[in-house]
């Protein structure tokens, strides 16, 4: 543990971290740079790290839509309810679903009058439930990226293997390149740059940015979670900014490869195919989603049950959509810290420890 | 004596009285409290008077580094401590659920025992009270604790001013991945250790030695340092600047934060305190914390700074961060 921490310290040292910022504040232009951190973790370390207020001025960094719970529709939350209250079943969920707000209620407000949810910290937590309760249906709220996906999957094989047949999932996975060029093609978001999750990137490996990076002619540099990841992720984009090139570089060698790993590559394939799918505030894209293959049908909760996920464009005051897209800060919502704080949110991106509107509000006051 | 505990230990009857004889006597043995009286008779006590109550409801009821007699009593003693009181009597409330193994009251009542002797505390009355099975949770403990403030001290918030320090006793979140390794629930390994201790001995003889200049102490327990300062600015209106660089955390308990995504600065401690002191003498104080074994890892973690009330951090990357109240996401029961 102790090298590890040192490794770890390696990568927020304040000497290298005032350099790069000297450095960044050098290499941008008059005009601040607009650049997109996709992924809500690095959403997060950039708030924690105080890193937006040190760049400002030279870099705007927008807050992308890299946080699962916050792009999941409210007809997701709808079904997993219904498959509650209507069904009967036993929900296994990650903690943080359980405060997004659906239609009408969210998991939290239904689990106060009786709704069964049992929080796991893995979906295969959610197969060891299901074995241990025989007389129970469990659904686990299958919620995710690229990350979470050969997880989930993992858990439908081990299910489908060990002959679990009470364990189903209900399935909103999606992936990031696809949402990444419905925003390069956005002409009101106008992005210069995109920082590219660290740990997707290790699943899907770095090519998978090239046609964001070729066809739209966006800079993309996958960069770490830890402050200086972050600062010289900003920092290599500004350099193919200024010599005007858009390729895909990676700063986190480290652990991310060209190609990613390809044995989570051939879990997905196994066990997912790829679907339309709605993301809250965005709308449909193409070919974003990951829905279960016809040959784990008996593990989909929405053929199990016939409960299907409603996808439905929301309208009201809530401007997540425009957060997640960066078209606007939270900070310019009308709700934010007012109608939407995170003890009450109103919409998905204050739910989320990795919302984007919530890590305004805990770390953003100054 | 049954080898578990039985609804009729808990009816005031034959065996309420066994369980008192034959087993909480063994342990709780005292002038105050022995002849079990309906009151503890304290006699005459000379000072100011402090007086804390509290409740503990820890699982798992033992952990590395302590248990939840030893936690009951640190609890209560520290409750006092950290305002200029030094505890001199305690009452000790059992709430045991049917069922529950002798063997585990036994260690509950030698860890309270042996905390209580360190710090120097009688328990002078009890009750004991037994809840069908279901209906609890093994065994709750709640204390009602009587202090005498050491002469001429009380926490001052308004007496904070910009250039104070901000001081901890030591590392942050011990207790808090502690009780969670314990649970079986974590497939983690780590050798953390609860911090669970008596400070009365570490914090008291500051306040005579360095008069005048200790302004406000808490212990930071559920909620952590993070919530700690918020209130304490709150109480204070005052705005505390933390440097991230001088925040004591053990290497293990980082390890565990990385892996589980826990920020230190919001686990629960219960045997540290957070002080504001006076700029001029941060450093003697500081220096006086780390003579005592329970606070040899202090450190001056930030300062009050001019502007408007709240709690900010400087940042390792440069920067300067809000650090608020968590929400939510609390796991439960840590005391």
């Amino acid at each position: 543990m102790k090298h590890g921490m040192k490794y770890i310290d390696d990568f927020r040292d304040p000497a290298t971290a005032k350099a790069l910022v000297e450095k960044i504040r050098r290499d941008a232009g008059d005009a601040p740079v607009r650049l997109m951190e996709v992924c809500g973790t690095h959403t997060v370390a950039i708030a924690r790290g105080g890193i937006r207020p040190l760049l400002s001025g030279a870099v705007s960094m927008l807050s992308g839509p890299g946080c699962p719970v916050c792009v999941t529709p409210d007809g997701y939350i709808d079904a997993a309810i219904a498959l509650g209250t209507e069904r009967g079943v036993l929900l296994a969920s990650f903690g943080d679903m359980l405060r997004v707000p659906g239609k009408s209620s969210s998991l939290e407000k239904e689990k106060g009058t009786g709704l069964e949810v049992r929080v796991v910290y893995s979906p295969l937590d959610a197969v060891t439930l299901a074995a241990a309760t025989p007389d129970r249906e469990v659904v686990f709220l299958g919620v995710g990226f690229e990350t979470t996906a050969p997880a989930i999957g993992g858990a439908i094989k081990t299910a489908s293997v060990r002959g679990v047949g009470n364990f189903s999932v209900l399935s909103s996975v999606r992936t990031i390149p696809e949402a990444m060029g419905v925003l390069a093609a956005d002409p009101e978001v106008r992005i210069e740059g995109f920082l590219c999750p660290a740990h997707v990137s290790v699943v899907i490996g770095t090519d998978a940015y090239r046609p964001v990076a070729q066809r739209y002619g966006i800079p993309c540099v996958v960069a770490g979670f830890e402050p200086l990841d972050i600062l010289l992720g900003i920092s290599m984009l500004l350099r193919q900014k200024n010599e005007g090139v858009a390729r895909v570089e990676n700063e986190y060698s480290r652990v991310a490869t060209a190609t990613g790993n390809r044995k989570a590559q051939e879990l997905i394939r196994d066990v997912f195919v790829p679907c339309d799918t709605g993301w809250r505030g965005i709308g449909v894209i193409p070919g974003s989603g990951l829905r279960i293959a016809d040959r784990y049908a008996s593990f989909d909760a929405e053929k199990k049950y016939g409960v299907p996920v409603v996808f439905a464009q929301e309208k009201t005051a809530c401007r997540c959509g425009d957060v997640l897209k960066g078209k606007i800060l939270p900070v310019d919502c009308p709700l934010f810290g007012k109608a939407c704080v995170p003890e009450e949110p109103y919409g998905p991106c204050m739910v989320s420890s990795e919302g984007s509107c919530a890590a305004y509000y805990k770390y953003g006051a100054l | 004596m049954h080898d578990r505990i039985l609804l009729s230990h808990g009816e005031g009857g034959k065996r309420t009285r066994d369980l008192i004889a034959k087993v909480i006597a063994r342990y709780f043995d005292n002038p105050v409290l022995s002849p079990f009286l309906d009151a503890g008779l304290l006699g005459r006590i000379e000072g100011e008077i402090a007086f804390t109550t509290d409740g503990y409801v820890v699982t798992p009821p033992f952990f590395p580094g302590g248990d939840i007699g030893r936690l009951a009593v640190c609890g209560t003693v520290n409750d006092l401590a950290v305002c200029g009181a030094k505890a001199v009597a305690m009452s000790c409330g059992l709430i045991l659920e049917e069922g529950l193994p002798l063997d585990t009251l036994e260690r509950a009542l030698a860890g309270m025992r042996d905390a209580a002797k360190e710090a120097g505390v009688t328990i002078a009355c009890g009750d004991t009270k037994v809840v069908e099975r279901g209906k609890g949770d093994g065994i709750f403990i709640t204390t009602a604790g009587i202090g005498v403030s050491v002469d001429g001290w009380r926490p001052a918030p308004p007496e904070i001013r910009p250039g104070d320090r901000i001081l901890i006793t030591g590392t942050m979140g011990d207790h808090q991945v502690a009780v969670l390794i314990a649970r079986q629930n974590l497939a983690i390994e780590a050798p953390v250790l609860s911090d669970v201790a008596p400070l009365s001995g570490l914090l008291l003889p500051l306040l005579p030695r360095f008069a005048g200049k200790v302004r406000f102490m808490r212990d930071p327990t559920r909620g952590g340092v993070g919530v700690t300062l918020n209130e304490m600015a709150s109480a204070a209106n005052a705005r505390f600047l933390l440097d991230e660089a001088r925040l004591p955390v053990r290497e293990s308990v980082r390890g565990v934060c990385e892996i589980l995504g826990f920020d230190p600065l919001y686990l629960a401690n219960e045997g540290k305190a957070v002080l504001i002191v006076a700029g001029d003498a941060a450093d003697a104080i500081v220096a006086a914390l780390r003579e005592h074994p329970y606070g040899r890892d202090a450190e001056v973690i930030g300062e009050v700074a001019p502007g408007a009330a709240g709690v900010r951090m400087r940042t390792l990357a440069g920067g300067v961060r809000a650090v608020d109240y968590p929400v939510g996401d609390q796991l439960p029961r840590i005391c």
